[in-house]
């Protein structure tokens, strides 16, 4: 919270209930009561003008897994990456459309990016420490660099955050050794670690399970069960398995379009589009 | 097993032939160096001695008198005119090469590029033309501060260029970790970034300088030379200095076989300082940084 109060200076949670109002009753019905905390509307992703995300409208669920399945190569990443604002550094892709957080648009011209993206956490496929950092530096990483200074309270994020990962048992004894000296899951969970010290409110995951074995892909799955307590999670994943397993919500999406949007487990029993139920029994992707 | 159309023997005499044109080509680039090293150590050998590392030049007389003589002041005006241009381009090439590699979305990037690559070109009198008609004009006297911004001006395209290959070494997924923190822009660049980088950061300095050592054209007439020490240090800064490659070029053009002799000391101590620069460059690139 504290850290959060440092970054009020533009209140992006006002429009929550008017958010909530609009939902119609037909939506309710299909997805629950559940607060949209984020939401797209009609998003593009173009680079150049090969389109790599075409007109996605979906809401994602506060508390809520939502995963992003499909084959590879359909814009799943793409449309993650639009989420907070991670395309902006290219040249190439250009982002049409709208992405609400909390109601309002993250695209607009006057709201800054890196305030956004202390709300939107993000984890990526592979693990990436800062390579001159030791573990502690790279968890406080996003508190230090603002200029927090108070060491217990950094050390108390640090611990807090540490433990959230299921990392701080394995690495208490040794927190300022470099990052790169961990192993590779140790390394995905200290990168975990360092997007949960800010506390976002949405946690963007990219296949952040793909380069661990089965032991530490346990080992983050619980922790993404555990975590939807506080954070809406947005994961993508090619492990089919996986999303059953821990999403709420699945968005099938192919050729850059969602296909199919719906629950996860009325959508893997009973899939109503032709394609999601290709992919999800393994006859193509 | 598809056998290959020629037999192993004369597979490998192929290969024997492509390696031995390797090693020739090797050869022919060594030479020329070997050859220069050899030539000025022989030459100058005899006028390296105690007092040519304690000693002012003073007038010719005193060369050919038999009195002391040396280049003590030479070898501390480079250091102190070296340095200065090492303090003024660094800050300047490094914002530079950090706008080439950080910011390729910027508008004026391409304009930055052409502009560094044409005063990395520019023959580097005409960069001692500009640092005269900047400083020396209106301070109306040859000065080492003339000369450190001359050379400046060597060194900031060179340092530009090491840095943007620095940091664009680094992998995106770094910056982009950086930014999905929260972090802004610049603070990822400079807390995240450059320090991954900087082992290729100081080699790039390290080029730079010892390129800019050896430029004797920008400072004919910058720092002019001097054939002695300044009385006051700030002499250095405000009034004539001698340096290495001017003074060596000065000594060579005179008609004193005595400063003939102490021309090609001066050779050996400029080539050596250089060589030891760029075998710190080297050795520095070797230690490696994992990610």
């Amino acid at each position: 919270m504290y850290v959060n109060s440092i970054f009020k200076k533009k209140k992006l949670s006002e429009n929550v209930t008017s958010q909530e109002q609009s939902m119609t009753m037909k939506e309710k019905a299909l997805y629950g009561s559940s607060k949209i905390r984020m939401e797209a509307k009609n998003l593009y992703v173009k680079y150049g003008t090969t389109i790599g995300v075409n007109n996605v409208s979906v809401p994602l669920y506060n508390e809520k897994v939502t995963a992003l399945i499909g084959p590879s190569g359909c814009g799943k990443t793409t449309f993650l990456r639009a989420l907070n604002r991670m395309h902006d550094l290219s040249r190439t892709a250009t982002v049409t459309g709208e992405v609400l957080l909390d109601g309002l648009n993250i695209y607009d011209p006057k709201v800054n990016p890196v305030n956004i993206r202390r709300k939107i956490g993000m984890v990526f496929q592979k693990p990436t420490p800062f390579p001159t950092m030791s573990i502690f530096d790279n968890v406080v990483a996003g508190l230090k660099l603002v200029g927090i200074k108070d060491k217990k309270f950094l050390r108390e994020v640090c611990e807090k955050s540490l433990v959230q990962a299921a990392l701080f048992d394995e690495v208490k004894d040794r927190l300022n050794s470099p990052g790169g000296s961990l192993s590779g899951g140790q390394q995905q969970r200290l990168s975990i670690a360092r997007a949960l010290a800010i506390e976002p409110e949405v946690i963007l995951m990219d296949e952040p399970t793909s380069s661990l074995d089965p032991k530490s892909t346990a080992k983050i799955e619980d922790l993404m069960v555990e975590l939807k307590n506080k954070y809406s999670i947005v994961i993508v994943t090619h492990n089919l398995a996986q999303a059953g397993r821990i999403s709420d919500y699945s968005i099938f999406m192919y050729l850059g379009e969602l296909i199919e949007y719906g629950k996860t487990k009325k959508m893997f029993q009973n899939p109503k589009d032709k394609r999601t139920e290709e992919y999800l029994t393994g006859k193509f992707g | 097993m598809i056998k290959p159309k020629k037999t192993l023997r004369q597979r490998n005499i192929k290969d024997r032939f492509m390696v031995s044109l390797l090693v020739l080509s090797t050869i022919i680039v060594m030479t020329p160096l070997l050859i220069i090293i050899a030539y000025v150590v022989i030459n100058g050998v005899s006028a390296l001695n105690w007092d040519f590392f304690t000693q002012e030049l003073g007038s010719p007389a005193r060369a050919m008198q038999g009195k002391p003589t040396g280049l003590i002041h030479t070898m501390i005006g480079t250091a102190v005119v070296d340095f200065l241009a090492l303090i003024i381009a660094i800050p300047v090439g490094v914002g530079a090469g950090i706008m080439l590699s950080e910011y390729p979305d910027n508008k004026l990037n391409p304009l930055l590029r052409i502009i560094n690559d044409t005063l990395n070109g520019m023959p580097a009198i005409l960069k001692g033309l500009l640092a005269f008609a900047l400083i020396v004009k209106p301070m109306g006297t040859f000065s080492g501060l003339s000369g450190g911004f001359a050379l400046a001006f060597v060194m900031i395209p060179i340092i530009a260029r090491s840095t943007e290959s620095a940091l664009m070494s680094i992998p995106w997924s770094i910056r982009e970790a950086g930014l999905a923190i929260g972090l802004p822009r610049w603070r990822v660049v400079l807390s995240t970034v450059m320090p991954a980088a900087r082992t290729g950061l100081v080699t790039g300095f390290l080029i730079a300088f010892a390129r800019a050592v050896g430029e004797a054209a920008p400072l004919m007439f910058t720092s002019f030379g001097n054939n002695y020490l300044p009385n006051r240090w700030i002499g250095m800064l405000l009034g004539p200095v001698d340096t290495l490659p001017q003074r060596l070029y000065s000594l060579a053009i005179s008609p004193y076989k005595e400063w003939h002799a102490m021309g090609w000391a001066a050779g050996i101590v400029l080539l050596f300082f250089v060589m030891a620069l760029f075998i710190m460059a080297r050795l520095l690139t070797r230690k490696k940084v994992y990610y």
